[in-house]
């Protein structure tokens, strides 16, 4: 498999994401810069990292979707090519429409950087095929703005299409409001598009380079 | 023409014998632009004026210095190639008016000091200290604040904070003190090590011709003076010095990192400067005398985002986020390419000139015309008159033996657990990433220090900041010592080497010959500790004038070590982590409780004398503490430090729920309150699997230890003096009051 991480003025994860891949899941990785016109040719997976992208001036994830790379980062996930947004990628793909919804800012105000436990909602995809149904994982997250929302129309087809891929819980892997760290809607961490070739995610799979390694498989594309 | 007359002179915080000094070595009259420059670069802030004497105590060389004090940060060397460069700052002033960005862009220079230096910024650190938020709204709103502070702009630009502390204590009110350090990884050598890393640079100016480059965010009229207004004692009127608060802005930051580290890959740089306190004229008269040259600049070319700003504005100004860089002439197109890429300001403004004038120019106009030197290395040393405050005379005297001592350390123990000096520091740790940069091995609140990974290495390093204001009141001196062996011992814990340290002196105001005894005590103190531990002091910051209405602040040193862990062995933390392990108290205790939180909380007074502490045998138990680390000998490794024995007991409790049950022998006939909560130094607490119990006493055979009990699988702690049952208390209470008593108090804002 290739990667390559998308680097804006601003990401401060492209690093992290980087060394994961290189490291620790031992594939290719290359980083490629917003101004690019065209992603290159040899690409299997693509990672939106985590940070402040253009300073999230307006609204997180607002500008980058304007970035000159940003159409080619379209082209290749409607094509069928992995894309994996975390944190602030998962920011960008759902103001550049690429993942339905939008992250507001945390329920009660304040960044969080902490282990939570997440729960793999749903295992049929290339991300997640490895976990068992149902299983719960330890992953960072740490941000601001990470509360998931969406209509209620559009929850119906999140539902009904499987898209929802992690939800935060409790140890047990329940759902509860102590264990929803952000507010999120129906305590959603994360979600595919119909496709599942789209993943995008608040904590940060890229951190588990030194306790709860396993969670590192989200990013081994199988 | 303003002339020049003795209030505008006394504005500027220069005394009448200074200002002759400047007309002595300009050979004239100075005009307005010249006597600002002189006026922030002879504030204490800058020049050490009335510091630079003691310290010169501290011992600043060693095998692992690079680079010791005078650059924007020191630099050790760790070996393959591979060097750390670290500095502590103060931003009190600042953070005190407005906490916010006060604190954002303290966190800001001090990141700026070290890339400065070629390094890329790898971890933050904070050392925090406030009045009393259980009493106080507004000492509440500080707090949230300058936590906020720290934690939107460390986050955004993409360095984990990973370590600190933070303490409250009434002589805080209205003088809070906001200390920030970081830490970066350059190359030692020419080797290039990783991508990741720049090679070493300085802050230097040389060779005629060579360009003047500005880079960053353009100049506005924010933090005018800045450096004088750090040097002047907090009155009423300094809330009307907001305009003298910078804007702090981290996107820009992260920006100048990467165009900055990039830069430094070409062959085109000759020296890179921060832009901090006293904005252009600080670093440009710094980087002119160390190099042996002059400059000549233009402030009409600075980028400007206000209107009208004189040349006095534009060389005074603060505004952050702003580089210099001297570039070799005729390679400028490489800067200019690199800092479009990054969508950064570069501009050329001037030039390096062979005399060593500083030259400044407005439009062709000059301005200024001042020896770089004079500014810098012509500034006034004081050497201050001291006396031994008054207070201390009723302090040493107070004696314990009239409290009454205790038969149940239940209560006391539950209270000091929820203190918020003692209690977990989630609440703030948790607004940090403390994680990005996926270097961070030991996080906050697991150890005594933090552990991180350096990338594309095999290198490791232990840092933690440490400071004890309380103590440093009672006895400066013991004060000094501790603080410095605190944080070693700290590092220690972890299995690193404490190998070097940088400081920030928080006191009041050294024309008070009370305050200057404290410091030249304390300074002395921490100078002691520096020869004995072998850590020497490679950077730092002074803030005097820490006074408000009610008073100086308790004289507030604070330490930074850096630690390095020589080989891949595992790093420590202080949990408990498996059941019938046996637990150890290594060092000795004794019947001391002065300037003990314990004495503080409960029985509130603030008084006594400090615990006492033997330099050289601290220096052992140090050394033996990493060996049986090294060796695999221990499960944990804990300092005992505020709340002593049963704080320390429950603390190695909480991460894995277990429990632990102890028997205390007591031959000495201590009181009860001494053995439990007593801060006695030099002591670490230990668990021990049963296999390795004898290799783990042999290690410690010349030194005193004390078998004192065992780790259990259920979650409560007993602890018994001579089978006398003292402390008898479930692990869910502890953890409550431990976990959550900060975030109560916060709730109430």
């Amino acid at each position: 498999m290739n990667y390559g991480v998308i680097v804006f003025p601003g990401s401060n994860c492209d690093s992290d994401c980087f060394h994961a891949i290189r490291d620790e899941i031992k594939a290719d990785i290359q980083y490629i810069w917003h101004e690019e016109s065209s992603l290159p040719s040899k690409l299997d997976v693509l990672i939106i990292p985590g940070g402040f992208s253009y300073g999230d001036y307006l609204r997180c994830g607002a500008i980058a979707k304007f970035a000159k790379i940003m159409p080619e980062i379209v082209r290749f996930a409607n094509g069928g090519g992995y894309v994996i947004g975390i944190c602030n990628g998962f920011q960008i793909l759902t103001e550049s429409g690429l993942l339905p919804g939008a992250l507001l800012r945390n329920q009660f105000q304040k960044f969080i950087c902490k282990d939570i436990f997440l729960k793999v909602t749903n295992t049929e995809s290339s991300f997640t095929r490895d976990f068992q149904k149902q299983q719960v994982i330890t992953v960072p997250i740490a941000h601001g703005e990470g509360r998931y929302f969406i209509d209620k129309q559009g929850l119906q087809s999140l539902e009904d299409n499987g898209q929802i891929a992690f939800q935060y819980v409790s140890k047990s892997g329940d759902l509860t409001s102590e264990d929803n760290p952000n507010g999120s809607l129906k305590s959603i961490a994360g979600i595919f598009n119909k496709n599942k070739n789209v993943l995008g995610m608040m904590p940060h799979p890229e951190r588990c380079n030194f306790v709860n390694r396993e969670s590192l498989k989200i990013l081994k594309i199988s | 023409m303003i002339v020049i007359t003795p209030e505008i002179i006394k504005e500027h915080g220069l005394t009448p014998d200074e200002y002759e000094k400047i007309k002595t070595l300009l050979h004239r009259e100075p005009n307005i632009t010249e006597l600002g420059m002189f006026s922030v670069l002879w504030s204490e802030h800058c020049a050490y004026k009335n510091s630079k004497p003691l310290l010169k105590k501290y011992p600043t060389t060693g095998k692992y210095v690079l680079q010791g004090p005078g650059e924007n940060a020191g630099i050790v060397d760790i070996g393959d190639g591979v060097a750390i460069s670290f500095k502590i700052e103060s931003h009190n002033h600042p953070s005190a008016i407005e906490p916010y960005q006060g604190a954002a862009t303290g966190a800001g220079g001090i990141i700026r000091d070290i890339f400065a230096m070629g390094a890329r910024p790898i971890a933050c650190l904070d050392s925090l200290r406030f009045g009393d938020i259980a009493k106080n709204r507004q000492n509440r709103h500080l707090f949230e604040y300058v936590v906020k502070g720290i934690g939107d702009y460390g986050n955004c630009v993409g360095i984990p904070t990973v370590a600190g502390e933070v303490y409250f204590e009434d002589t805080y009110d209205n003088n809070c003190l906001v200390n920030a350090m970081c830490v970066g990884v350059v190359q030692s050598g020419d080797k290039v090590i990783s991508p990741l890393y720049g090679p070493i640079v300085k802050g230097v100016a040389k060779g005629e011709g060579n360009l003047v480059v500005y880079i960053g965010a353009s100049t506005g009229r924010d933090g005018i003076h800045g450096a004088t207004f750090a040097s002047v004692e907090l009155t009423a009127e300094s809330t009307e010095k907001k305009s003298s608060v910078q804007v702090g802005d981290p996107f820009q930051e992260k920006l100048l990192i990467e165009a900055c580290l990039e830069l430094l890959k070409t062959d085109c740089v000759v020296g890179l400067g921060d832009m901090g306190a006293a904005g252009l004229t600080s670093s440009l008269s710094e980087m002119a005398t160390r190099g042996n040259h002059g400059m000549e600049i233009d402030v009409a070319l600075v980028p400007q985002r206000e209107k009208n700003m004189t040349p006095y504005e534009i060389m005074l100004s603060e505004s952050q986020e702003r580089m210099v860089v001297i570039v070799e002439k005729g390679k400028e197109q490489k800067v200019f390419d690199i800092l479009k890429k990054w969508d950064l300001h570069a501009i050329v403004i001037g030039k390096v000139t062979t005399n060593n004038q500083f030259t400044v120019l407005n439009n062709g106009v000059v301005a200024a015309d001042i020896p770089a030197s004079a500014l810098t290395d012509d500034a006034p040393i004081y050497n201050r008159p001291y006396t031994k405050p008054a207070y201390l005379e009723l302090t040493s005297k107070y004696s314990i033996s009239a409290l009454p001592d205790i038969n149940n350390g239940n209560e006391p123990l539950l209270t000091l657990l929820g203190t918020p000096n003692i209690a977990s520091k989630k609440w703030v740790y948790e607004q940090y990433d403390y994680m990005v940069q996926t270097n961070t091995e030991v996080i906050p609140g697991r150890a005594d220090a933090a552990v991180l990974t350096i990338k594309d290495t095999n290198k490791r390093i232990a840092v933690k900041t440490d400071g004890n204001g309380r103590y440093t009141y009672l006895n400066p001196r013991v004060g000094g010592q501790i603080c410095v062996a605190e944080a070693s011992r700290n590092v220690a814990c972890t299995g690193a080497v404490p190998i070097a340290m940088t400081n920030c002196l928080n006191f009041g105001n050294p024309e008070k010959p009370e305050s200057f005894w404290q410091l030249k005590e304390a300074v002395e103190g921490m100078a002691e500790a520096c020869v004995t531990l072998n850590t020497p002091v490679i950077s730092g910051n002074v803030s005097l004038y820490n006074e408000s209405e009610i008073g100086s602040i308790f004289p507030t040193p604070v330490v930074g070590i850096l630690g390095i862990f020589e080989g891949d062995y595992k790093s420590m933390t202080m949990s408990f982590k498996a059941a019938e392990d046996i637990i150890y108290l290594v060092g000795e205790t004794f019947n001391e409780l002065g300037g003990s939180e314990y004495l503080k909380t409960i029985h509130q007074t603030i008084s006594g004398e400090p615990p006492k502490i033997d330099l050289s045998l601290e220096k052992e138990l140090q050394a033996l503490t990493i060996a049986a680390i090294k060796g695999g000998l221990v499960n944990s490794a804990h300092d005992l430090a505020d709340g002593g024995l049963a704080v320390a007991l429950a603390e190695c409790t909480f991460e894995h729920k277990l429990g632990a049950e102890i028997n205390l022998s007591n031959e000495l006939a201590l009181r009860n309150d001494c053995i439990l909560f007593g801060e006695s130094q030099s002591r670490i607490l230990f668990s021990v699997a049963k296999d390795k119990q004898e290799a783990f006493e042999k290690i410690f055979k010349n030194f005193k230890f004390q078998n004192i009990g065992k780790v259990t699988s259920n979650n409560h702690l007993k602890i018994k003096v001579s089978d006398k049952i003292l402390v008898d208390l479930s692990g869910h209470k502890m953890d409550d009051n431990y976990m959550n008593s900060i975030q109560k108090i916060m709730g109430q804002i």
